[in-house]
């Protein structure tokens, strides 16, 4: 029965190729447009470390004044920690792993003959930063909690970088200058080699950055950095008076992005504790003076939701998409509606003959869905030419805008869905033609 | 043309007329939007921006030591202002639309600059020559002297000892609404003022702030004598549109043999805006193009629907014709039909469209849609929906009278 209503259904469409062609084209184009967005969406809002994320939480502090008041579009000065906070917890030890870190551009000055110098964007960290993020290597390691005592000059470089610095030698142990101020070049020991790594998003940067095409090609001890006065990026907050102390140990200079690796619901409740804790004692010492309950502790997922990092315009472009599918979906609605009335005559005889209500609705509802499969399988290639589109923009997100083979089944299926509920109407409307009415005039 | 049986035909096809309207609602509400980013964003990519866009360009020394500043700085200017072309050459802190932004809030009294209403003003110092180097549009007042320049330096707070500023006209009237600035004091931290010596042409600032197209003009200017800190990287060369890339390359390399171990990089002004307006552009092209592909949907949508009523109603139209309707009367009677379903479709949509602004202005920053925008989009889906009829309705009137005669 299956395969005599498809037949039906094909003969019917080819029957008409112009009203065909033109319902395969609204449901392709509609289908089309928004498959293009909600990809660009998914791969914006996934998962930047999969199978660690859960354990990858923010601390957040809340060192303001009690007369602070927040600009209307500025980044939160809490978003980030002071020294003085981030050493407290990197001293407490409370979580698994923990790590203090800060972006910073750097230019470098090759040893080889034929390179000028140039800038490269990395990373000032602590020494858990490779473990508890799970930095690949290639060659070499990270540094120890001991070389952040010590403020050690050692360097991790990308593998990118060690390429173009070193050709195939190995760079491990050979020294890079790096942060040059035109006086004292500052030597790095290579004591490690990452293979490229850049999670998309760039979770653990700030706001200031470009999480979908920032990528760190070196990282050194955080410590190391405060030595030499190296430069640094990102958002930089500040409030009340100073007192003569640098801006980088400041109590009231918020500059550092703080990651912590709680394994277990037990070890999560209790880290949230302590940052209370901590905070209760803060005021009790007089510098914080806002309730020791704003201490929050975010996970990865909860914090790059806080951190909002999906731009205004994807979100509007992914409802101008979805808005587009419902207006295509309409046209399909009445289209169908025109194919299947037109056809009342035919479905007369089919009644008269013995055919039920259902029988029709089954078959009616094939046909639109064989409009879906052709609609889709169109959506399908002008979702491809959108998000190469996409590709070719200047946007930071653009060259992630790629399809996945979840993402190929979904754009069918929705199509198939969409043409199958836009075919439900008329279908209904179909089934209800009179039997004896149309075979009169016959 | 009789209206009461066109409504009591609609009345029997509830469902197609139901559709029809719904479906020009729809792209109505949706297509009015669009329509009105994209007004939106041309207007922001044409946003006014007093200096010489056409003459500057910007040369960047990166990677010098700070310490040496104070005697890299002119030498550096000196060796800019030899090169033939170049008209003006100073040092500025950052340049309009780089995205780098160094911003204050600012207000009229000290008690107010912590306030949150407090306008955010992005802040450029430059060394002496700069308003010329810039091309800067002086509108009432002076600009800097010599001494103003001499007796400025970064202190620790990164915010120069001077005590003179230039406003834009848009931060002037933002502060002061209906009065004069000039000589007024413009506070920037509790005992930290300037007074205004200058009012100039609005000029761009580095990044919008997010708070609106009128906040885009807020700027200040500070003079600033070269000191030692490092910052001032931006060496600002003026020069006329066709000697540019001339003069880029030549500042390049002579900037480059002046300090061996530094980065140099130079790009024009126009190349700088190009850029930043880039995502906007791209923006706007992918707007029109779902207003189009949308319209044209519509369209299809219509002319559909029309026929397959056309084809329902072949024998009515073979009746009238018979009892002596003309052509001219049936094609008049489709449009007129197609005209009150698409007055139904654009008062709905309509209200539909003025939601979709409401809720687009709470969550994106949007501003009010204009009362215009409704009328220019109800015509628009008027006349495509004439369009789209037009086929089927000439089909109609083609059906010969006998139509009638036959088969009843």
């Amino acid at each position: 029965m299956f395969g005599y209503y498809i037949d039906l259904a094909w003969r019917s469409l080819k029957r008409t190729p112009v009203l065909t062609a033109l319902m395969v084209l609204a449901i392709g184009l509609g289908i089309g447009a928004s498959m293009t967005m909600i990809t660009v969406l998914h791969v914006m809002t996934e998962d930047p470390l999969p199978g660690r994320s859960a354990h990858l939480y923010v601390p957040h502090l809340d060192p303001l004044p009690v007369t602070y008041q927040q600009p209307e579009n500025a980044p939160e000065p809490n978003d980030s920690l002071t020294w003085p906070d981030a050493m407290a917890l990197l001293r407490a030890h409370r979580a698994t792993r923990q790590a203090a870190m800060a972006g910073g551009t750097l230019l470098v000055t090759p040893q080889r003959a034929n390179l000028q110098p140039f800038d490269i964007n990395g990373r000032y960290a602590t020494s858990d930063f490779f473990a508890m993020f799970g930095v690949p290597f290639m060659a070499g390691s990270g540094w120890t909690a001991g070389d952040d005592v010590t403020h050690a000059h050692v360097v991790v470089l990308a593998e990118s970088l060690a390429r173009k610095l070193f050709g195939d030698a190995n760079p491990v142990g050979q020294t890079v200058e790096l942060g040059n101020n035109g006086s004292a070049p500052n030597e790095f020991r290579v004591i490690g080699v990452t293979r490229d790594w850049a999670p998309r998003p760039m979770f653990y940067e700030d706001s200031a950055g470009k999480p979908y095409s920032d990528a760190d090609e070196f990282f050194l001890p955080l410590t190391a950095s405060i030595d030499l006065k190296l430069d640094f990026n990102g958002n930089f907050m500040g409030w009340g008076r100073g007192s003569g102390e640098s801006w980088r140990t400041s109590p009231r200079i918020s500059w550092l992005q703080f990651w912590v690796q709680l394994d277990t619901p037990e070890q999560v409740k209790a880290y949230h504790q302590f940052l209370v804790d901590y905070s209760a004692e803060q005021k009790a010492l007089g510098r914080f003076q806002r309730p020791a309950t704003n201490a929050k502790l975010y996970s990865m997922m909860g914090w790059l939701a806080h951190e909002n990092l999906v731009p205004d315009d994807v979100r509007l472009q992914f409802w101008l998409a979805i808005g587009f599918l419902g207006v295509a979906m309409l046209n399909i609605v009445a289209l169908l509606l025109a194919k299947f009335l037109r056809r009342s005559s035919e479905i007369s005889v089919r009644r008269a003959m013995g055919a039920r209500k259902r029988d029709i609705f089954v078959q009616f509802g094939i046909e639109s869905a064989l409009i879906g499969v052709a609609g889709g399988l169109l959506g399908l290639g002008i979702a491809q030419i959108g998000l190469w589109s996409i590709r070719q923009r200047p946007d930071d997100y653009a060259h992630l805008a790629s399809m996945d083979p979840s993402m190929l089944i979904g754009t069918v299926l929705l199509a198939i869905v969409a043409s199958v509920l836009a075919g439900l109407l008329p279908a209904w409307r179909a089934c209800r033609v009179p039997p004896a009415l149309q075979l009169k005039t016959l | 043309m009789e209206i009461q049986p066109i409504l009591a035909a609609l009345r029997k096809h509830k469902i197609p007329a139901a559709l029809i309207v719904l479906e020009i609602a729809l792209a109505c509400a949706v297509l009015c939007n669009a329509v009105f980013m994209i007004g939106q964003r041309i207007s922001e990519i044409h946003l006014p921006n007093a200096i010489d866009e056409q003459g500057v360009a910007d040369i960047r020394v990166m990677g010098t030591d700070p310490k040496l500043a104070t005697d890299d700085v002119p030498r550096n200017l000196a060796a800019l202002r030899q090169i033939p072309g170049v008209t003006a050459a100073a040092v500025i802190n950052t340049m309009p639309l780089t995205n780098n932004g160094w911003n204050s809030n600012v207000a009229t009294q000290p008690q107010d600059v912590m306030e949150k209403d407090s306008p955010n003003v992005a802040t450029y110092f430059f060394t002496s020559g700069g308003e010329q180097a810039l091309g800067l549009r002086l509108l009432r007042g002076r600009f800097f002297t010599s001494e103003e320049f001499a007796d400025s330096k970064l202190a620790s707070n990164y915010i120069p000892t001077a005590h003179v500023m230039l406003i834009t006209q848009s931060l002037a009237d933002r502060l002061w609404p209906g009065q004069d600035a000039l000589g007024k004091q413009v506070w920037v931290g509790k005992e930290i003022h300037f007074t205004v010596v200058g009012i100039i042409a609005d000029v761009l600032r580095p990044n919008q702030n997010g708070e609106g197209l009128a906040a885009f003009h807020w700027a200040m200017f500070l003079p600033l004598s070269p000191g030692p800190g490092g910052f001032l990287n931006d060496y600002v060369v003026r020069t006329s549109p066709q000697d540019r890339a001339r003069v880029i390359d030549a500042a390049k390399q002579k900037l480059a043999a002046l300090s061996p171990n530094a980065v140099v990089r130079g790009i024009s002004f126009t190349d700088v805006r190009d850029k930043f307006f880039a995502t906007d552009r791209s923006m706007i092209w992918m707007l029109v193009l779902v207003c189009v592909v949308m319209l044209a949907v519509t369209a299809f949508g219509i002319v559909g629907l029309t026929s397959f009523w056309v084809g329902q109603r072949r024998r009515q139209i073979g009746i009238r014709r018979a009892l002596g309707a003309t052509r001219a009367h049936i094609l008049q009677y489709f449009q007129t039909e197609n005209f009150l379903l698409s007055t139904a479709g654009v008062a709905t949509g309509m209200l539909l469209a003025f939601g979709i602004n409401l809720y687009l202005m709470q969550h994106y920053q949007l501003d009010r849609m204009p009362w215009y925008y409704l009328p220019v989009s109800a015509i628009a889906l008027w006349i495509l929906g004439q369009l789209a009829v037009l086929g089927p309705a000439l089909r109609a009137a083609n059906v010969p009278p006998v139509v009638a005669t036959r088969s009843v």
